[in-house]
Order: C-alpha cells, then structure tokens, then sequence
C-alpha cells in the first residue's frame, strides 16, 4: 500500500529537486508537481475522513527514537487548506513570472516551502517540528527577496532574523521539554506531561518563539514590509499559509499536548494581544496608501482573531459548546487562508495592469478588470465576516461564546474590528470604480484571475455553505 | 549530576547573553553572531542533557537533534551573510 501521508512530503521534495536539475523545464515541472501533490494530500484527507486518525512510522523506527508522522482531523483540515492554495497559487504562478532568473528561482524555492509545510502539518514530534519550521522559515524568507530589490531584501533580512529568533527560542522549550519527560513524541508527551516549573517554562518559551513567527502583535513588524514587497504568489503563500503553520502549533502545544485549564490567566494574556492585533491591524490596514500593504496589515488583525479564541477555549468545560469554538477557531483560519490568498493575488494582477498598487490612483480597475474587482469584493466578504463566508459563522460562534462566557471586552474588539475592516474594505472597492464604459468581457487573464476567482469562491461559498463537514472531519483524534 | 546542570546553567546563561546581544546590537554581523551564541546555548543544554553518569552511556538522542540543529544554524546563518551582501550591493548601486 502507498503511504499517502509520506507521499505529500516526498512529492514536493522530489518536484524541487527536478526544478533544480532541470531549469529550463522548471515551470513544467512546478505544475505538474503541483497537481500530483494536491491529488495525493486528497487521497489522504478523505482516508483520514473515512477511517480515522493516520500515523507511520518512518523506516519502522517507532517512537520515542523514531520519526512519526501523524494526520489527525485538524492536521488534514489545514493539509487540505494548505495544498488548494497552493495549487491556485501555482496556477498563477506560471503565467505571473515571464522568462527570467526569477521563474528559475521561484519553483525550487516553491516546491520546498510546500513540502516543508506538509511535513510541518504532519509532524509527530516536537523535533521535527522545529525542522520543519525552520525549512518552511529559510524557504520563505528566500522567497520573499526574489525580485532582489533593496526593499525585498532589508524586508527579508529583518524576516529571517525574527524567524531564527523564534525557531531557537521554540528549540529551548523543546530541550526543557525532553529533560523533563526523555520523549518528544507529542502522543507520549501529551499523558506524561505533569504541571510544574519546567513544563510552564517550556510552554512559555515554546509559544513565545511560536508567536513571532505567528506575526502575534505586538511582534508582527517583520510582516507587513515582508508581505508587501515580495511577489504577488510568494505574498499570497506566505500570508495565507506561513502564518497559519506557526498558528497551528500554537493550538497543538495549547490544546493538544497541555491540560489547559489551568492556563487561563496566560489565555487571557494571549487574548489581549489577539485583541491589540485586531485594533492596530485594521486601523493600520485602514490607513495604508498601497493596496499589498493594506492586506498585510489585515494579515495581522485576522490572525488577532484566532488568538481571540483563546481565553474562550480555555475557560470552555469539554463538551459540545468547546468543540463548536474549537471548529469555528479552524473555519476562521481556512477562510482567512483562502481570502487572502484570493485578495494578494488579485492585489499582484492589479499591480502588473496598472504597473503600480496605491489604493489612491486605482480609479477605473472595476472597469478595466471586473474579474479581479469580484475577487476583491469576495475576499473583503470574507475578511469582514458577512454572511454566508465561513468567517460569518466563525465569528458568530466567536461572538456567542464571548457572550455566553461574559466577556464584553471580546465582543467589543470583535465588533470594533468587523467595522475597521468593512472601511478598509470599502475604501478600497470605492476607489476602483470610475467613469470608463465597462468592457463587454469580464476575465480579461485566464490564468491569473481563475485561480483567485476560485480561491475567493471557496472562501465566502464553499467554506459558509459546507462548513459543517469541518466539524465531522474535526471529530478525528482532533485536540482534547 | 552537579556537572550536568553546570553545563546545563551555562546553556541558559549562553542564551541570555545571546539573546541580549541580539535585541541591543544593530549590525547584521552582530545579530547574527548572538543568534548562534543561543544556538551554542541551547545545543550545550541538549549535550548536557544527554549526560548519564561517570559510567552509563550518554543519551544518543539528543546529540543527533544537536548535529541536525547545527546543519540548520549554518544554513541559515549561510542564507542570512548572503542576503547581507546581496543588500550591500544594492545599496551601493
């Protein structure tokens, strides 16, 4: 039987080291790598859909020596995430980068930062974790400075530094970590961790070097000129799923691998910076001249959101009302996921048209581009929380919760957010109509405004209307 | 079992010190030099970890993960110089 949960790390892997060896192909190559990778990571979602949670051990070699990878119901529900937009973006990608040094450069780097996440969505181990962040970190970072200009490059230079800090601080957790319990495995880890100095210190230090890399304000400045000057495809990756990867080991540590109930006074510390996030974010967002800018600050206020979660989820006794907040926690990530994906690449197809992306000078885009204005409007949908996007009801249930647990501050910074981002939202849709007769065709580039007419599609459609399957899927071995 | 957490104290101490020099000190060359004194920390801390005794054999676990810690630091280390000297140039043009 092929191993599926191998074969997502694998593929990638192999795909980068054709476009390596063959440069002249790599475009080729990058697609079809593309594809048969989505395929697999399909295959392995619906197995662990249809038969539970999915481990192997790699080599034979079983924990706590060995290196295991698992796929549980949250770890597919991003996989799944993770390789749609990536394909989208892919798609894109192919036609965005003309022939250059860029497009040569671009597949290799591409194809390792996916295999790097799958592998980081897959990983057992806290070790192996901290490998996997650092590939998906080196591998971003490069990406980000690919168009060589001096702002790419100090953008990249202050990414990478902030990222190294956090992988080492991470790495110092997990040494604590395995002094106190002689295992990484997060199984093994999750029934032998007891309370005490060393298990705080390490969760800690672990969420502290997670955070950065998480862009938790106020340690979000890396992301903004990062995100902003990179090119369009590598800022819809590294927005919609960088991000998310750190995000995601966030939740494990906290729900999966410790008894959080005890850790509420450090979920509400959390809390308030989700909420500082949501706050300066969106007000940044509201205030920024360039349109990329402006959806790497509404990057820092979504991902504010998903921490907003935090102080609910550890206040929440187990039962049907936690595990609600815990799906809606992942339904916002995944629609944030694809959103922004859609918004960034709209935003690069926008920029390559009218050779520049400040929201002032944008008049007539509706006109000149109706296509790329829809996924605008889709996406803002998304990033605002109207119904019917799985934003709506994620931060429906977010609203509830925070209600029904007496937490007026959180639905106050919830509501004040959902306003600041429908006026950068708007801001933005006012500005690009004008007074141009509208053309009769509506997709004026296939390949560019295809992929973000679907990403945007699944985010306000797919997402708001099918979402329940996610709470099946969740049921899956999911976190405590 | 004194020795142990003598290396293991002088780890953390290593990380602080890195780490202070990382947040006070501009200079790329600077910054990078205090990430891998962390690094040296937290790697001391991992081999101290691995120390069993006078007579029993040291953990081998956490040599490998220092060894794949050392191939990351250099990597990244390697990408972080480039990007320095790919910045210069641009700023000199």
């Amino acid at each position: 039987m092929i191993d599926t949960l191998a074969l997502a790390i694998t593929l990638p892997l192999l795909g980068a080291l054709a476009a390596v060896a063959r440069p002249r192909a790599a475009r080729a190559i990058g697609l079809i790598t593309a594809l048969v990778t989505t395929a697999g990571v399909a295959a392995l979602v619906i197995e662990v859909a249809q038969f539970g949670l999915r481990r192997t051990d790699l080599g034979g070699w079983g924990a706590p020596l060995g290196i295991a990878l698992q796929a549980d119901g949250l770890a597919a529900a991003l996989l799944a995430m993770t390789n749609l937009v990536a394909l989208a973006v892919s798609l894109y990608a192919s036609d965005y980068f003309g022939d250059g040094p860029i497009r040569r450069h671009f597949w290799p780097l591409w194809l390792l930062l996916w295999a790097a996440l799958n592998g980081l969505f897959l990983a057992a181990d806290l070790f192996n974790i901290y490998v996997a962040l650092e590939l998906v970190g080196l591998a971003a970072v490069a990406l980000a400075a690919l168009t060589g200009t001096r702002e790419a490059l100090t953008a990249s230079l202050r990414y990478l530094l902030a990222s190294l800090l956090g992988a080492i601080t991470y790495l110092l957790g997990v040494a604590l970590l395995y002094a106190a319990h002689g295992t990484l495995d997060l199984g093994q880890l999750a029934n032998a961790i007891a309370e005490g100095p060393v298990a705080w210190t390490a969760l800690v230090l672990m969420t502290g070097g997670l955070s950065i890399k998480a862009a938790l304000w106020p340690m979000h400045f890396w992301l903004p000129p990062a995100h902003g000057n990179a090119p369009a495809p590598v800022s819809a990756a590294l927005s919609a799923l960088v991000v998310k990867a750190a995000f995601y080991l966030v939740l494990r540590l906290w729900f999966g691998l410790y008894d959080t109930a005890a850790t509420l006074a450090a979920a509400h510390f959390l809390g308030f910076l989700g909420a500082g996030a949501v706050l300066w974010g969106s007000w940044q967002a509201l205030r920024a001249e360039r349109l990329k800018r402006m959806a790497a600050y509404s990057t820092v206020a979504q991902m504010g959101y998903l921490f907003l979660f935090f102080p609910l989820l550890a206040a929440a006794e187990p039962g049907a009302a936690r595990e609600d907040l815990l799906a809606a926690l992942v339904l916002f990530a995944l629609s944030h996921g694809f959103a922004k994906a859609a918004l960034f690449l709209a935003a690069g197809h926008i920029q390559q048209c009218a050779g520049h992306d400040r929201i002032a000078e944008l008049s007539g885009t509706a006109q000149r581009l109706p296509a790329t204005t829809f996924v605008i409007a889709l996406a803002s949908v998304t990033l605002i929380g109207l119904p019917p996007s799985g934003a709506f009801t994620a931060k429906w249930l977010l609203l509830s919760g925070a209600i029904a647990a007496g937490q007026w501050w959180g639905v106050l910074v919830v509501l004040a957010g959902t306003l600041l981002a429908a006026a950068y939202s708007f801001r933005l849709l006012g500005r690009a109509f004008g007074f141009e007769p509208t053309p009769y065709r509506c997709i004026t580039a296939v390949h560019t405004e295809v992929p973000a007419l679907a990403l945007a599609l699944t985010a306000t459609l797919g997402l708001g209307l099918a979402g329940d399957a996610l709470w099946t899927l969740l049921q899956v071995g999911g976190p405590r | 079992m004194i020795t142990a957490l003598l290396y293991t104290a002088a780890g953390l101490l290593l990380f602080c010190l890195g780490l202070w020099s990382f947040l006070m000190h501009r200079p790329l060359l600077r910054k990078l030099i205090a990430l891998n004194v962390m690094g040296s920390g937290v790697f001391l801390v991992f081999v101290a970890l691995a120390y069993r005794g006078p007579e029993g054999a040291p953990d081998p676990v956490p040599h490998a993960l220092v060894l794949t810690g050392i191939v990351v630091a250099v990597s990244a280390t390697a990408l972080a110089l480039a990007l320095g000297r790919r910045l210069e140039e641009a700023e000199r043009d």
